[in-house]
This record gives C-alpha cells, sequence and structure tokens, in this order.
C-alpha cells in the first residue's frame, strides 16, 4: 500500500506530532485566561447589586457597603488626567505630523515617546509625588491624575501622528490654496479628518490607565468617604481592588471580586468601542 | 501666505505652540530621571554603590541594600519568560501560520482584549486561584507552603506578558513572504520543516524583539506581583521562598517609609528600575526599526 521509503514516512509522521504539540502548546495559556475571565464573572455578580454602586464602604469588619466614592472618583481621576493630556499630545502629535516630520528632532521627540510609555508605572507614581504631593503636602486625586496624564501622553501622541499622517496631503494644498492659513487648515482640515483615529488613541489610553494601580497608592491614595474636590485623597476602583484583597475581611475579598467584574468591564467596553472606531477608519481607507 | 501678515502671526504661534508641547514630551523624560536622581541623592549619598550589591534591608538601622530586590526583580521575569516563551512562540506559529484566519481573528481579538485586563485584576486572580494551585505543588515537592512566593509572582508574570510577546510574534511570522514559503513546500518539504527551516529564521529577530518587550513589561510589573510574592526583604534562597521586586517593595513600603533616607532608598530602586527598563524597550526598539530597513 505504502509506498514511500521508511524515511519519508518519518518525516510525515514527525510533521503531525509537530503540528499537534504546536496546537496543544497554544491552547494552553487560553486556559488561565479562560478562568481569569470565567471567576471574575462567577465571583462578582454574586454580589453586585443596586446597592453596591450607590453605598459607600462599611468600616472595617461590617459586611454590606458599596463602592459608590471609588466610582465616582476614578470618573473624576481620568476625567483630570484626560483633561491635562490629551491637549498636551494633540499638539505634539500635530508637530510630529505636521512640522517636525522626519527631522531628526522629530525622532528624538518619538523616542522620548517610546521611552515614556516604558516607564514603569510605579516610577511614575513616584515622580508624581515629588512633583505633586510634597509641594501640596498631602495626597490627592489631582495627583494621580497628573501621574495618569503621564501614562496617556506617549498613546495618544503617537496614535495622532499616525492618523494624521494618512491624512492625504491633496486635502491641505486644496485648504492653502484656497488662501486658509496652515494652523487654521491643521485645525480644521487635517485634525478633523483624523478625529475618529485620534478619539481611538484617547480610547485606548483611558482603558489603559482606568485600570492603573501603582500611580494612585502614593498619589490618590485611596478615601473611604465620598469626595469630589480633586484637592482631597480621593478612592478609585483599582486601589479598592487591592486593599480589599490583601485584607483579613471576607466580606471585602466578595466586594474586591465584584468592583473587579465592574472595571473589567469597562475597560473592555473601552477596548471594544475602541476597535469598532479603528475598524470603522479602516473601511473608510 | 507671505503677504497675508496676520494668518502668518497666528501660523507662527501655533507652530510654537505644538513644538513646545512636543518639546515637553523630551522635557518629561529628562525630568524624570533628574527628579529621581535628586530625591534619591541622600541614599546615593550615604551608600554608593554599595546599595546595589549589599543584602540588608533594615529600616530601624537605617542600612539600605537593594540586591534582594534586583535578585527579585531580575529572577521572577526571567523565569516568567522561560515560562511563557515556548507557548508564545507556539501561539504565534498557530495564529500567524496554522490557523485559518477565520479561526485566528476571533482569538487574536480575544487575546488582546484580555491583555488589557488591569494588572490589580490578576493580582486578585492570583491570590484566590493561583495561590492554592501553588501551594498543593510546594507540598508535593516538600516545600514550605506558603503558596505566596517567587515562584507564583513569576507564574501571574508569565500569564500577563504572554499576550505581548505572542502578538508581537505572530505579526511578524505573518510577515513572512508568502514565495520563500511555497519555494519550502515546492522543495517536498513538510509544514514542520518549513515552520522550522524556513518561518523561525527569517521572523528570528522579530520574535526576539517580542520577548525583549514583554520582559520590559514584566520587569516594571507591580500589582499582580506585590499581591502574590510574600514581601519579605531579605535575600531569596530558592524560587519557593517569599520575596520583593523592585517594583514590589516601594509599593509597599512608599507611604510607611518615614525616614527621609528610606525613602531616598526606594527612590533609589526606583531610578535602577526606570534605567533598567529604558535600556530594555531601547534595545527592542533598535531590533524593530532593524527589522523595518530590512
Amino acid at each position: 500500500m505504502n509506498t514511500y521509503p521508511a524515511r519519508e514516512n518519518w518525516r510525515r509522521i514527525k510533521n503531525q506530532i509537530a503540528v499537534i504539540i504546536i496546537i496543544l502548546l497554544a491552547l494552553i495559556p487560553t486556559l488561565p485566561l479562560f478562568f481569569i475571565l470565567a471567576n471574575i464573572i462567577h465571583e462578582g455578580l454574586r454580589s453586585i447589586n443596586l446597592d453596591f454602586f450607590l453605598h459607600l464602604p462599611a468600616p472595617p469588619g461590617e459586611t454590606g457597603g458599596g463602592i459608590s466614592n471609588a466610582l465616582v472618583g476614578t470618573f473624576i481621576i481620568v476625567g483630570i488626567a484626560v483633561i491635562i493630556g490629551v491637549p498636551i499630545s494633540i499638539l505634539a502629535g500635530i508637530y510630529l505630523s505636521e512640522y517636525g516630520k522626519d527631522s531628526k528632532l522629530a525622532e528624538i521627540i518619538r523616542i522620548s515617546a517610546d521611552v515614556l510609555q516604558g516607564v514603569p508605572s510605579i516610577v511614575i507614581g513616584i515622580v508624581a509625588y515629588a512633583w505633586v504631593v510634597r509641594p501640596m503636602g498631602h495626597f490627592s486625586a489631582f495627583s494621580g491624575s497628573v501621574a495618569l496624564a503621564l501614562m496617556m501622553i506617549p498613546v495618544v501622541v503617537r496614535t495622532t501622528e499616525e492618523v494624521l499622517r494618512l491624512v492625504p496631503d491633496i486635502l491641505r494644498e486644496a485648504s492653502l490654496a484656497l488662501g486658509v492659513p496652515y494652523w487654521r487648515t491643521v485645525m480644521k482640515v487635517v485634525l478633523p479628518t483624523g478625529m475618529v483615529g485620534v478619539t481611538t488613541g484617547i480610547l485606548i489610553a483611558v482603558a489603559r490607565i482606568a485600570g492603573e494601580t501603582a500611580p494612585l497608592l502614593f498619589t490618590a491614595f485611596g478615601n473611604q468617604f465620598m469626595t469630589l474636590n480633586p484637592m482631597e485623597p480621593m478612592n478609585a476602583l483599582p486601589l479598592v481592588i487591592f486593599n480589599y484583597a490583601t485584607s483579613p475581611y471576607e466580606d471585602w475579598w466578595r466586594q474586591a471580586w465584584a468592583t473587579a467584574v465592574v472595571l473589567t468591564f469597562m475597560v473592555l467596553l473601552l477596548n471594544i468601542l475602541s476597535r469598532i472606531l479603528a475598524k470603522r477608519i479602516a473601511g473608510e481607507k | 501666505m507671505k503677504f497675508n501678515l496676520a494668518g502668518q502671526f497666528y501660523d507662527d504661534i501655533f507652530r510654537k505652540i505644538s513644538t513646545v508641547m512636543a518639546l515637553l514630551i523630551i522635557g518629561l523624560v529628562i525630568g524624570i530621571f533628574i527628579t529621581l536622581v535628586i530625591e534619591s541623592w541622600p541614599s546615593i549619598k550615604a551608600f554608593g554603590l554599595r546599595f546595589i550589591w549589599t543584602t540588608t534591608w533594615d529600616p530601624v538601622s537605617r542600612e539600605f541594600g537593594a540586591l534582594p530586590f534586583l535578585v527579585g526583580t531580575l529572577l521572577t521575569s526571567f523565569l516568567a519568560l522561560i515560562i511563557a516563551t515556548p507557548f508564545a512562540l507556539a501561539g504565534a506559529i498557530f495564529l500567524g501560520e496554522i490557523a485559518p484566519p477565520r479561526l485566528a481573528n476571533p482569538i487574536s481579538f480575544i487575546m488582546e482584549l484580555l491583555a488589557g485586563i488591569p494588572s490589580v485584576i490578576y493580582g486578585l486572580w492570583a491570590l484566590f486561584y493561583l495561590v492554592p494551585i501553588v501551594r498543593w505543588l510546594e507540598i508535593k515537592f516538600g516545600a514550605p507552603p506558603f503558596g505566596l512566593g517567587m515562584f507564583t509572582a513569576s507564574l501571574v508574570l508569565a500569564i500577563m506578558i504572554l499576550p505581548y510577546a505572542l502578538s508581537v510574534a505572530r505579526d511578524v511570522i505573518k510577515l513572512v513572504p508568502q514565495d520563500i514559503k511555497e519555494a519550502a513546500y515546492g522543495l517536498g518539504a513538510t509544514r514542520w520543516e518549513t515552520i522550522l527551516h524556513v518561518i523561525v529564521p527569517y521572523a528570528r529577530s522579530g520574535i526576539f524583539a517580542g520577548i525583549v518587550l514583554a520582559l520590559g513589561r514584566a520587569l516594571g510589573e507591580t500589582m499582580a506581583v506585590t499581591m502574590v510574592i510574600g514581601n519579605r526583604s531579605a535575600m531569596p534562597h530558592s524560587i519557593w521562598d517569599l520575596g520583593n521586586t523592585m517594583a514590589s517593595v516601594i509599593a509597599n513600603e512608599f507611604t510607611e517609609a518615614t525616614e527621609d533616607v528610606h525613602l531616598a532608598a526606594l527612590v533609589e530602586i526606583g531610578l535602577l528600575l526606570f534605567v533598567i527598563t529604558v535600556i530594555v524597550n531601547l534595545i527592542a526598539r533598535l531590533i524593530i526599526i532593524r527589522l523595518k530597513v530590512k
């Protein structure tokens, strides 16, 4: 039946074994990732109810209570980070795509953005502590926002540059030919054309910083009470997860899982939204 | 535009503002470095180079040596790399070469979403699900059954960095030109022979870049590690030991440090971590630039 020499048979068998091993190795790591998601949903959904969103944390050791202050805190801290980070990032992105282009300086700025993106989040926390917390004399939500803004800037700069570079020069030339100054061309023609892409970059960056814990440990610090004042210490969802998970109280562990569901859901939603937007850009091109 | 003076005026301003914002990014990087040096100066002055190779970390007697944390960071990161690399490589080959796009695309999508899950949530999961598994393993191996420790931290790190290494490697494997693959098949090579002798050698430097990027991430990872490593500031003697990494000791002690020199020592660890990760990231970047030139 089999007319192949033995050596050829061995090569075929070896091929099949190797491919099966590769597929097995590729599938094993999906197990922990699958379990993480399943466990978060399973453990978390048990303790989520409306009260959990509306109430303040209970005193240590008491059961019940919610995360209303952390939910509000995360929105405020991330919101201020966006207000600080986005204008700087977009303008820097405009510089790279419209003025700097392939110059030496632009290349140094790109490398700097890469370096900034690689700085460990805990180091960013130290720096925000030295820049804001120490001069102010106390922990504050604002210092947390500064730390998070530092983390989002490189992401938004690079996406802004990439998107603006995709805007065809014909559009710029058409606008300039109509006598529109270059800066108005950039603001009214180039930036709006790339706006969807820039928004995608901002969403990705927000998804990244919303779950950051390390830079908030010694900046926003956490707070058991509701506060809307960004100059005071403020609670945030990631801080709740960390503090509750490492606490000795079983009820707090339960709440850590519930908070994890809320945070995971927020981050996944932002990521999916950015994907949909990115796909829309790809479709237009 | 030359004759539109008002327009030119605003053009100048706009150009200057955006240039300043771009320069600000260089300024931030330099500022971070200078801040770290200034803040850690009391410790640099007090301990000098001894800081890097002494093992005593004692806030009470104000004696600080960072070697246990350097070892902790390097050990957990490299162990994580060793654990993650075979899986990442197999996954990249599977998604980039073996699986049909209809299967590969949704898997890649889900994997990238999971890569976005915050590290504190990985830590939470590891604390309640991975720790009991490791404790069971430790009993099997006759090690003290802490459950927490360097090995647990390495496992979480491996799970966390895997999607990064995988997606870079997959992208490079996809870039291998179709014609050289077909040439190999045309010569009668099996799929495995093509992967081993054509695809992997061609994509080698890209795969390496992915691993280096993953290393950069593992070195700086804080929360998940802090939650499961056990936080013991002594020299670890085995992978089952409780330990601390550079990032985790900062996270644990920074708000509790009352002595100036203790705080400065923690910042100096941050400075070391900053320098190490910057170097690792620049190496990865260099490899990727060389790839693009090729």
